[in-house]
């Protein structure tokens, strides 16, 4: 294959309307130009160019040693990634939904997370694995899942979840250059969305900070990736019809987790609503409720409340699937609930 | 057949030594509360051990299963460093976070000891790719032992080996046993080898506990993967006197008398009449063997006067220098204890 490259563009600067897809190839494209240690390897991100497009055009770019097709061997590539990165490549693994994430859930947890602990910090494994979550499209029981929150209380991993294109750069582009694992956690119905991403390449999110995605006084919507659209949404509603300003705080980052942004603004608005994309028992509200419990025991006016997924394998007619899901009409009822505005 | 010089056979017969002498002493130290966790000793697996140790060259990579204080032995890891880790001291080759399973000595090559049955064969194949990727001529071992072929992993890897051209060795340390399963009972083919025709890499099954027939044959395959980036699976047959760990007194599965017969074809009474064969004395043997006994004893004694790791690093390691900016906001909230052991322990350090 021949690199089809031009000449390097001056350095850019300013903001760019782009969809989130287009923002992760952009930090993909950037992190390989940068530094020749980064490739990116995954089913059908080469030829097929992604399931989902996010590696469009980085085959002709770069060459199939850069942008490496892999068979449907989750559990053997994702290893190959894990020992790649201990001799100091900087792989970036492509896994198609994060449901087939757990054939390869061995590597992940059991080596990746390990190796820096288990062998005393004498090897270090510069590993991402990028996948969407998510439900919505009548994919049904094995297919509309969303498992972050087990990769995110596992030591050894960091987990970041970009609910804007903006995040989507700058925090796949910080995973990359992190010493450590990251899982990224994208979101198919994100994909699509659009808005101004910073063109800088050196533009960078910072993981372990969240981000006050919209200020407000009533009740904090606390949330991370596509649960974000969905608590803006919710706080726009609650603002035209019941005159609630709500806080929306996006996390960005799971692992670490950014409490203090959390806490500040839950010692502001006393009321805090946790959204999740997955099963809430267990999962990232539940965590979430229990730090917050205990960072602001002395402001919280109400309980905190949660929203996730309905707890059963997800169903395939549509209206089932729309009432299992975390949809805006449950997450507003749960913030009003919480205001004392419904029984 | 490979002619190994006199002066390196003894000296792969004072590693075999090394090792026999140290598992011997290891399990005393276990038996005597001063090792804890899983053990897993190789007594009687000596051969195929410094054999293989030997064919691979010093810039190789290597990566084993848990079985793994004899490899990190013949590969050059100080007995003190490996004797040190079991113990749980400071000095140990993992710093004491990693025990019998998890040795390891990056400077010498060696990926580590890893836990998880056939876990480290996908990390083997990643090793090779580096390898390749950063245009290196060298090639990966990767030890497994006889139970590993039966898990998914092994199919994936020797796939992405042969379909990508990974210079890797799969090396099957086939003891008859794994843990209390014979091979005859866990796997539809018991020349355990042919499996790798299903991948079209070449494989070959020889006699683990003879030291020169291991050394040509490892010798050959790892050319091979380094000059040709060709893929191949040996399988060793040898034997483990020992149970499957410590814990396993190794007669629920076989008898008494099997284990006799495999010792009385002892490796390293083989390279021993090889030696006296060739002109050495019993005397000048003997002397060999009483330092071998001298070493491990000094590595018991440095083991013991080492520090354990203090508790105030508890988190070192576990993620990379700098991390701890990253965490820093996510104290507020934290379970009980956590500031004073993770984030106050070393984390990002």
């Amino acid at each position: 294959m021949s690199p089809a490259k031009t000449s390097p563009a001056p350095p850019a600067t300013g903001t760019e309307l782009m969809t989130y897809r287009e923002a992760l190839r952009l930090a993909l494209r950037e992190e390989l130009e940068r530094d020749e240690r980064v490739f990116i390897m995954g089913e059908e991100v080469g030829v097929f160019e992604g399931a989902y497009k996010v590696t469009a055009g980085l085959l002709a770019e770069f060459g199939p040693d850069r942008v490496r097709d892999t068979p449907i061997s989750e559990e053997g590539f994702v290893g190959a990634g894990v020992g790649a990165a201990m001799i100091g490549e900087r792989p970036v693994v492509e896994i198609m939904t994060i449901n087939f994430l757990l054939v390869a859930m061995d590597q992940v947890v059991n080596h990746a997370a390990k190796i820096g602990a288990m062998f005393g910090g004498e090897v270090r494994c510069p590993l991402v694995i990028r996948t969407p979550n998510g439900a919505g499209n009548q994919l049904t029981a094995q297919h509309s899942q969303s498992f972050e929150g087990w990769f995110a209380a596992t030591p050894g991993l960091k987990v970041v979840a970009p609910a804007t294109p903006a995040d989507a750069k700058g925090l796949l582009k910080a995973a990359i250059r992190d010493d450590d694992p990251v899982l990224v956690v994208e979101n198919l119905a994100i994909y699509k969305e659009r808005g101004e991403v910073p063109l800088d390449p050196e533009h960078l999110v910072p993981i372990g900070l969240a981000n006050v995605a919209r200020e407000g006084t009533d009740i904090s919507l606390v949330a991370h990736g596509f649960a974000t659209v969905r608590a803006l949404h919710v706080a726009e509603r609650l603002k035209r019809d019941h005159d609630v300003s709500a806080e929306v705080i996006d996390l960005r980052s799971l692992r670490p987790l950014d409490v203090d942004t959390v806490a500040e603004s839950v010692a502001k608005t006393n009321r805090a609503l946790c959204i999740e994309e997955g099963w809430p028992s267990y999962g990232v509200t539940a965590e979430l409720a229990a730090r917050i419990q205990r960072a602001c025991f002395d402001d919280l006016d109400a309980p905190v409340e949660r929203v996730g997924m309905a707890e059963v394998p997800l169903p395939y007619a549509k209206g089932l699937e729309t009432a299992a899901m975390p949809n805006e009409d449950r997450i507003t009822e749960a913030a009003l609930a919480t205001l004392g505005l419904r029984a | 057949m490979t002619t190994v010089a006199k002066a390196t056979l003894r000296e792969l017969w004072e590693q075999m030594l090394l090792i026999r002498v140290f598992e011997t002493e290891t399990e005393r130290a276990y038996k005597a509360a001063l090792i804890g966790g899983y053990c897993h000793l190789s007594s009687g697996q000596e051969a195929a051990t410094v054999g293989t140790m030997h064919a691979l060259a010093p810039e190789d990579l290597l990566i084993t299963g848990y079985r793994c204080h004899g490899f990190a032995l013949a590969r050059g890891v100080p007995p003190e460093a490996v004797m040190a880790e079991l113990f749980g001291r400071a000095g140990g080759c993992a710093h004491g976070r990693g025990g019998s399973m998890h040795l390891l000595d990056v400077e010498r090559g060696y990926y580590g000891g890893w836990g998880i049955v056939a876990g480290q064969l996908p990390l083997a194949t990643g090793l090779a790719l580096g390898l390749v990727r950063q245009g290196r001529e060298q090639c990966v071992l990767c030890e497994l032992g006889d139970g590993a072929i039966n898990m998914g992993a092994w199919h994936e890897s020797l796939n992405l080996a042969a379909v990508w051209g990974l210079p890797v060795v799969f090396l099957v340390m086939n003891n008859e046993y794994g843990m209390g399963t014979s091979v005859e009972r866990a796997s539809a083919v018991t020349d355990l080898h042919r499996r790798a025709a299903a991948f079209d890499i070449r494989s070959e099954r020889v006699d683990g506990d003879d030291l020169l027939a291991v050394v040509e044959a490892a010798s050959t395959l790892l050319a091979a993967a380094r000059s040709e980036r060709a893929p191949a699976v040996l399988e060793l047959v040898t034997y483990r006197y020992r149970g499957h760990s410590v814990a396993d007194p190794g007669l629920a599965y076989r008898t008494p008398e099997e284990i006799e017969e495999h010792m009385h074809k002892d490796p390293i009474n083989r390279v021993r009449r090889l030696l006296l064969e060739e002109g050495a004395s019993d005397e000048e043997l003997a002397e060999l063997e009483r330092a071998a006994g001298e070493h491990v004893a000094a590595a018991v004694e440095s083991a013991r006067a080492d520090p354990p790791p203090p508790v105030s690093e508890l988190a070192k390691g576990m993620y990379a220098p700098g991390s701890a900016a990253q965490f820093a906001r996510m104290l507020a909230g934290a379970p009980f204890g956590e500031r004073e052991l993770v984030f106050a322990g070393g984390l990002g350090q």
